[in-house]
C-alpha cells in the first residue's frame, strides 16, 4: 500500500479560528505542529462570521467586565454552560483580541483610537470587537498570516478519516489528499480537533459543505463522549429567497444597528414573545426600544435583540400562524429606519450579499428572513482548562467542543471561544506531546484497515448515489429533529437514520480517486449520520424545553434537567448511547454574580 | 409539517415565483486534467434565482457525480468557487443565471493561469508560495496601558485591502502571469501587491517593504491595465488605491532625487 | 509502504500527493469571451490617433496660433523671438523652421504619456498588452515597466510638477483673454470662455492625477496627525476617481481650444463678443 507518512508533536485537524489559534499556540510552545484542513487555507467557515468577537474590554462601556460577560453567557445558555469554561472565556477574551492586533488585525476604532465594540443580542453592554460586518474574515486572515509567518506546516485540501489510538491514547491520524486521493498518515502524540460543526445534517443551514461533524464523529470513534448534542442553534435570520441561497446568514448586526422584525401585518411581533426570564431587561414599548439605540443607560433593549433561540422560535410561530412573508419567512426591515448611507457603511457585506445573491436593495426594501441551522452547542466533552477530551492526547476546541455555550450560544461568543480555547488546546497539546515524545507508533494493521474502509465505496457496484442519501438525511433532520420537536417524530427520525446507515454502508461512487466529490461525500456521510443520531437520541431523552432545544410535548423548563448533562458515547459494539451526568456545580463566589445583578 | 424558510406547497403554486422561473439551459463545462480535456455540453434545468454554482451542483448530483469543483460558503465570502464563465473570471456563486439569456450557452472553464487538477479545480499553490514570502507584519510596541491606539481614518485605507477574500481572480486575470508563465517567479500578482500596500500603509507596522516590492515581488511588471480591479468581487480598487500608491511610494524610495537626498541627510543625522 | 520525509517548514501549499506534472487546462481559444471586448481598445485607438494626427499637424504648422487676444494652448508658453503675440517673455531665437510649439509640447506630452490612466489606455489598445481582460496578448515576452525605457514611467511626478507650471501659464492666457484687441481690459468673447474652460479642465486633470494624490497626502500613514493634508487627500481622491474622464475631456478641450484659435486666425469664423 502506498502511503505518505509524517511525524509531528501536534496535529491540528481544521484550519478555522480554533485550529489556527491552536497551531500558533502549539508552535510557540515549541511543538512541531501541522494543520490539516479540508479546504484551502483561509476558506474555513470562520470567514462567515460577521458580527464580532465578544470580549469585555470596556472600550465602549467601562462598566463592562468579565463578570458581566460571564453572567450574560450563562444566562444566554440557560445556566447549562460549564461554568469554568464560561469563566475562562470571559476572563481571557480581551487579551486574545488585543493579541490579534499584534499580528496585524485592523478592527474598527472608537474616537479615542481603541477597538470599537458593538451591541449584540444577549450582551448587557456593547462588547463585540468588529470590522464592519466581516469580522470572521479579519480573524481568519490574521491567524492565517500569523501561521504562515511562523512556518507551521499546513496540509490543505486534505481530509482526516480516522484517529489512530493505542491503549495509552492518541498516536496519530489517517487521511487522504482530496486532490489526488492518495493516503497519508501523521504520527503524533497529540491531536487537536477543531473541525467546527454539523450544519450539513440539516436542509436549511448557514453552514458550508465542510460542516459534516467530522470531529464529533472522530472523537466518538476514538472513545470520547459528546455532551448535550440536542442543543442546535437555529439562527433567527437566514435568507429565505431565492431558494438557492436559503439559509445563508443575515447578521444579527442588522438588528443591533436598528433593524426590526415585522410580520405580514407590519407588526413588530417580538413584543409579543418576551419571556419572563428576560422581561426586566427588555423594552415594553416601541418608543422605549427605539430610544435604546441612542441612550442605552436609561432604556431597555429592543426585543429583537433577545437571545437567538427566543427570536427563532418567535419567527417560527409567526410563520406557522400564517403571518409570514411571501416566501415563508418574516420581514427584517432596516430600510425604513435608517438612512441608506448609514446602512451601506455599517453593513457593507449584507448590502452586497442581498444585492448580488437576491437582487434586493436592503436600503430600499425589507429583507425576508427565517431561521436557519447555524451552530451546535453540543460537542466533545472536554476539560475546561486544557480542552482535553477523555482520550489522552485528544483535544477539542471551537464549535466541535461542548459545554461552553450551554443550551444556547450568544452571538459574538463563538469567535472569542475559538481564540480562548484554541490557544488553551494548543498549549495543552504541546505539553502532552512533550511527555509522550518518542513513545507513539502507528500500527500497520490500523493503517491498512483505514485505507480499506476509505476505498470501500469504489469496490461496491450498483449502490446508491451519495448525494441522494445526504439529501434524505437532511430532510429527515429538518422535518423531525428541527426547531420544534416531539417524541414520536424523533423516534421516526431514529428509525430512518438506522435505514440510512445501512444505505450508506452500501453506497458506491463512480470515477476515480482524483478530486472526486462524490467519493468525498461518501466518506463524510458516516460522520453526519453519527452526529445526527446523537442529536436525535439526546433530544429524545431531554424531556424539557431549554435554549436550542424545544419540545412541543414538554414546553416547560425543568430545574431537574437544568442540573443534568446528556453524554453520547459509542458502546464497544459500535452502538450510540446517551447517558445522564450531573452538571458541574458552580463555586459560590461565582454564583454570587447572579444574585448581585439581575 | 412545514418548517420555516420553506414556502408551503400552496405558496409555491400560487406565487408567481416558480411558474415562469424554470427553463433548460445549455452548459459547456471543461472536463479533464493535466493530460488533456475538452468542453462537454450538458442540458440542465435552471430555476428562478439560481446562480452558476447551483447549476454546476445540479450537474454533479444528477449527471456527472465526479465533476470536480471547489466551493465552500456559496455566499461570496470565502472565494473558493472561482472559475471562468463565458471567458470572464468570476465567482460562480455570485454569477446569477438571470444575467444570461435563456437560449445563451454558458461556458464554464477552470482558471487559466493555474495548472489544472481536474475539471474546474486548479492548483493555486503559486499564491500560497507568494504569500509565504511576504515579510511579516511587525508592529511597534503597544502603548503603556497595553492597547494599540489608531484612528479610524488611519485604518480605513489598509482595511479596504483586508476585505480581500483571496479568490485569486485578480491573479488569474493578470496578463503578466496569465500570458507569461515564466513571469511567475519574479511577479507576486495583484493580490500580493495590495498586501504589500496594506502593510506599507498599516499604522502600526515598522518594516519598509518598498525595495522588496520592486525587486522581489515584481511591482514593475504591473502595467496598471486594471483587469484586477475589474474582476474583484469585493470591489477593492486594487490599482488606484493599492498598486499605484505603492508605485508612488517606491518612487519616493528609489527614483526621487529630492527624497533620496533627504533620506541621506536624515540618515547621517541619526 | 513508502515513507516520505517530513515537509519543510511552512509548506503552506495545497497538497499534491503526487499526480501528473502541473499543466494548465488545454483550451485552445485565445479567449472565450462572448462580448465585444475589442470595441473599447478600437475606440481608444481611433480617438488617440485622431488627436495625434491633428496635434502633430498643428504643432508643425507654425501658423494661425494667435488671434488677438487669444493664443492656442499648443503654442503657450510661446518662448522664442519668432512668436506671434506677447503673452510670454521671448527667451531665445531658434531656427525659423522649428515651430515654437516643439520646444514646449514635450511637457504636456510627457505628462500624458506617463499618466497612469493613459498608460492603461495605450498599453491595452496599441500594445495589446492585454487588449482586454482575459484576452491573450500577442507578445512572446513581457517585462512590463521593469527596465528602460518603460522604467522611465516613474518620472511621472516630475512631469506633473512641470505640468502645473503650464497650467499657470494657460490660466494666465485665459486671464489675458479678458483684454480686447487693443490690450484694454474688460472684454469677453466666446474665445475667453474657451480658454477658461480649457484651463479649468487642465487643472482638473492635473489635480486628479495619482502622483498629485500621493504628494498631497497619500504618502503619509498617519492622517489623523495631519488633518489638513488628510482633507486635501480626500478631495484629490474624489477627483482621482474621475481621472479617466478628466483625461479625455481635457484632451479634447485642448484640441478644441486650438481649433477655435485656428478658425479665428484663418478668418473662418469671428469671435462672438459678450462685452
Amino acid at each position: 500500500m502506498e502511503l505518505e507518512r509524517h511525524a509531528y508533536d501536534v496535529v491540528v485537524v481544521g484550519a478555522g479560528g480554533a485550529g489556527l489559534r491552536a497551531a500558533i499556540a502549539a508552535h510557540e510552545a515549541g511543538a512541531r505542529t501541522a494543520v490539516v484542513c479540508k479546504s484551502l487555507l483561509g476558506k474555513a467557515h470562520t470567514v462567515m462570521a460577521e458580527g464580532g468577537i465578544a470580549a469585555a474590554m470596556g472600550n465602549a462601556y467601562p462598566e463592562d467586565g468579565w463578570r458581566v460577560h460571564f453572567r450574560d453567557t450563562m444566562r444566554g445558555g440557560k445556566m447549562l454552560n460549564h461554568w469554568r469554561m464560561a469563566q475562562l472565556h470571559a476572563q481571557e477574551a480581551p487579551d486574545r483580541v488585543r493579541e490579534l492586533e499584534d499580528w496585524g488585525a485592523l478592527f474598527d476604532r472608537t474616537p479615542d483610537g481603541l477597538i470599537s465594540q458593538r451591541d449584540f443580542g444577549g450582551h448587557r453592554y456593547a462588547r463585540l470587537a468588529h470590522v464592519g460586518d466581516r469580522t470572521g474574515l479579519e480573524l481568519i486572515r490574521t491567524l492565517q498570516q500569523r501561521t504562515v509567518a511562523l512556518g507551521v506546516d499546513v496540509y490543505m485540501e486534505c481530509t482526516v478519516t480516522r484517529l489512530l489510538t493505542d491503549a495509552d491514547g492518541v498516536t496519530g491520524a489517517f487521511g487522504y489528499w482530496r486532490e489526488s486521493g492518495r493516503f497519508l498518515a501523521w504520527e503524533a502524540p497529540s491531536v487537536v480537533l477543531a473541525t467546527g460543526g454539523i450544519g450539513k445534517a440539516y436542509k436549511v443551514t448557514s453552514n458550508s459543505w465542510e460542516y459534516t461533524g467530522d470531529g464529533h464523529s472522530l472523537a466518538l470513534a476514538a472513545g470520547a463522549g459528546l455532551v448535550n448534542m440536542e442543543f442546535v442553534q437555529f439562527h433567527p435570520t437566514g435568507m429565505v429567497w431565492p431558494p438557492s441561497v436559503r439559509g445563508i446568514l443575515v447578521t444579527e448586526s442588522v438588528r443591533g444597528d436598528g433593524g426590526v422584525l415585522r410580520n405580514s401585518a407590519g407588526n413588530r411581533f417580538m413584543f409579543d414573545y418576551i419571556p419572563d426570564f428576560f422581561r426586566k431587561e427588555t423594552a415594553e414599548t416601541e418608543d422605549e426600544a427605539d430610544r435604546w439605540y441612542d441612550d442605552k443607560k436609561n432604556n431597555r433593549r429592543p426585543p429583537e435583540l433577545l437571545p437567538r433561540d427566543e427570536v427563532a422560535r418567535a419567527i417560527n410561530s409567526e410563520v406557522k400562524a400564517g403571518r409570514g412573508s411571501p416566501h415563508g419567512g418574516v420581514f427584517l426591515d432596516i430600510a425604513s429606519r435608517r438612512p441608506a448611507e448609514y446602512v451601506r457603511r455599517r453593513l457593507p457585506s449584507m448590502y452586497h450579499q442581498f444585492k448580488e445573491l437576491a437582487d434586493v436593495d436592503i436600503t430600499a426594501e425589507p429583507m425576508e428572513v427565517g431561521p436557519t441551522c447555524h451552530y451546535v452547542m453540543g460537542g466533545v466533552e472536554v476539560d475546561p482548562d486544557t480542552a482535553a477530551a477523555s482520550v489522552p492526547g485528544l483535544f477539542a476546541a471551537g464549535e466541535v467542543a461542548g459545554g461552553m455555550h450551554g443550551s444556547n450560544r450568544l452571538g459574538g461568543n463563538s469567535l472569542s471561544d475559538l481564540l480562548v480555547f484554541g490557544r488553551r488546546a494548543g498549549v495543552a497539546a504541546a505539553e502532552h506531546a512533550s511527555k509522550r515524545a518518542g513513545v507513539v507508533a502507528l500500527r500497520e494493521e490500523a493503517l491498512v484497515e483505514a485505507a480499506r474502509a476509505a476505498l470501500a465505496p469504489f469496490e461496491r457496484e450498483g449502490g446508491e448515489n451519495p448525494y441522494a442519501v445526504q439529501s434524505e438525511l437532511q430532510q429527515t433532520m429538518h422535518d423531525l429533529v428541527g426547531i420544534i420537536r416531539t417524541a414520536p417524530e424523533m423516534e421516526r427520525a431514529l428509525e430512518r437514520i438506522a435505514v440510512l446507515r445501512e444505505r450508506v454502508a452500501a453506497l458506491s461512487v463512480e470515477g476515480h480517486r482524483q478530486y472526486n466529490p462524490g467519493w468525498h461525500l461518501a466518506l463524510d456521510l458516516p460522520h453526519l449520520l453519527a452526529v445526527s443520531e446523537c442529536i436525535a437520541r439526546a433530544a429524545l431523552a431531554r424531556e424539557e424545553s431549554r435554549g436550542g432545544h424545544t419540545r412541543d410535548d414538554f414546553p416547560a423548563t425543568d430545574p431537574e434537567w437544568g442540573r443534568t448533562n446528556l453524554v453520547c458515547t459509542r458502546t464497544p459494539d459500535g452502538e450510540l448511547t446517551v447517558t445522564r451526568q450531573p452538571l458541574p456545580e458552580m463555586p459560590p463566589e461565582l454564583a454570587e454574580v447572579f444574585e448581585e445583578q439581575t | 409539517m412545514t418548517e420555516v424558510g420553506e414556502p408551503s406547497t400552496r405558496a409555491v403554486d400560487e406565487g408567481p415565483a416558480r411558474t415562469h422561473g424554470g427553463y433548460d439551459a445549455t452548459f459547456r463545462v471543461w472536463r479533464g486534467d493535466a493530460s488533456g480535456g475538452e468542453l462537454q455540453t450538458f442540458t440542465v434545468p435552471v430555476n428562478e434565482g439560481e446562480v452558476v454554482l447551483d447549476v454546476i451542483h445540479r450537474l454533479q448530483a444528477t449527471q456527472a457525480g465526479d465533476l470536480a469543483v471547489r466551493w465552500n460558503c456559496k455566499a461570496g465570502k470565502c472565494g473558493s468557487c472561482s472559475a471562468e464563465v463565458n471567458g470572464r473570471p468570476r465567482l460562480m456563486c455570485l454569477t446569477r443565471m438571470s444575467t444570461f439569456a435563456e437560449d445563451e450557452t454558458v461556458t464554464v472553464t477552470p482558471l487559466r493561469t493555474f495548472p489544472v487538477i481536474r475539471d474546474l479545480v486548479t492548483d493555486v499553490s503559486y499564491n500560497y508560495e507568494k504569500a509565504a514570502q511576504i515579510p511579516a507584519f511587525t508592529p511597534r510596541p503597544r502603548d503603556p496601558d497595553g492597547n494599540h491606539r489608531m484612528q479610524q481614518v488611519d485604518v480605513d485605507r489598509p482595511q479596504e485591502f483586508r476585505k480581500c477574500i483571496e479568490c485569486w481572480l485578480c491573479q488569474d486575470t493578470c496578463h503578466v502571469i496569465r500570458d507569461h508563465e515564466e513571469n511567475k517567479a519574479a511577479f507576486a500578482g495583484p493580490r500580493f501587491l495590495i498586501r504589500l500596500a496594506e502593510l506599507d500603509m498599516h499604522p502600526l507596522d515598522v518594516v519598509d517593504r518598498r525595495d522588496a516590492a520592486q525587486e522581489q515581488f515584481g511591482l514593475g511588471y504591473c502595467n496598471i491595465t486594471k483587469c484586477c480591479s475589474e474582476v474583484c468581487p469585493e470591489g477593492i480598487h486594487l490599482t488606484d488605491n493599492g498598486i499605484i500608491p505603492l508605485k508612488e511610494r517606491v518612487v519616493d524610495r528609489r527614483y526621487d532625487p529630492l527624497t533620496w537626498l533627504g533620506s541621506k541627510i536624515r540618515r547621517r543625522r541619526d | 509502504m513508502t515513507t516520505t520525509a517530513p515537509r519543510g517548514a511552512g509548506a503552506a501549499s495545497p497538497g499534491r500527493g503526487g499526480g501528473p506534472a502541473p499543466r494548465r487546462a488545454a483550451i485552445a481559444a485565445r479567449t472565450l469571451r462572448t462580448d465585444r471586448w475589442w470595441l473599447q481598445p478600437l475606440l481608444t485607438v481611433l480617438a488617440l490617433v485622431a488627436f495625434v494626427v491633428y496635434s502633430t499637424f498643428r504643432a508643425f504648422q507654425n501658423a494661425y496660433y494667435f488671434s488677438e487676444p487669444y493664443i492656442s494652448p499648443f503654442y503657450s508658453p510661446c518662448i522664442t523671438t519668432g512668436c506671434e503675440g506677447d503673452t510670454f517673455p521671448e527667451l531665445f531665437t531658434g531656427p525659423a523652421w522649428i515651430s515654437p510649439a516643439i520646444y514646449i509640447l514635450v511637457v504636456p506630452l510627457g505628462f500624458r504619456l506617463t499618466c497612469y490612466y493613459y498608460r492603461k489606455a495605450y498599453y491595452r489598445s496599441f500594445w495589446l498588452s492585454p487588449p482586454a481582460c482575459a484576452v491573450a496578448e500577442p507578445h512572446r515576452r513581457y517585462t512590463g515597466e521593469t527596465r528602460l525605457p518603460l522604467l522611465g514611467q516613474n518620472l511621472h511626478r516630475y512631469f506633473f510638477y512641470l505640468g502645473l507650471l503650464f497650467n499657470v501659464v494657460l490660466t494666465y492666457d485665459a486671464v489675458l483673454a479678458f483684454r480686447d484687441e487693443t490690450g484694454a481690459w474688460g472684454h469677453m468673447g466666446l474665445g475667453t470662455l474657451v480658454l477658461l474652460a480649457n484651463a479649468a479642465l487642465l487643472w482638473l486633470y492635473s489635480l486628479s492625477c495619482h502622483s498629485c494624490r500621493h504628494a498631497v497626502g497619500g504618502r503619509i500613514n498617519s492622517f489623523s496627525r495631519h488633518p489638513l493634508r488628510y482633507r486635501a487627500w480626500t478631495l484629490v481622491s474624489r477627483l482621482n476617481a474621475r481621472h479617466m474622464q478628466y483625461a479625455w475631456i481635457s484632451l479634447f478641450g485642448v484640441a478644441f481650444a486650438d481649433l477655435y484659435v485656428f478658425l479665428l486666425a484663418t478668418g473662418t469664423i469671428s469671435d462672438p463678443r459678450f462685452f
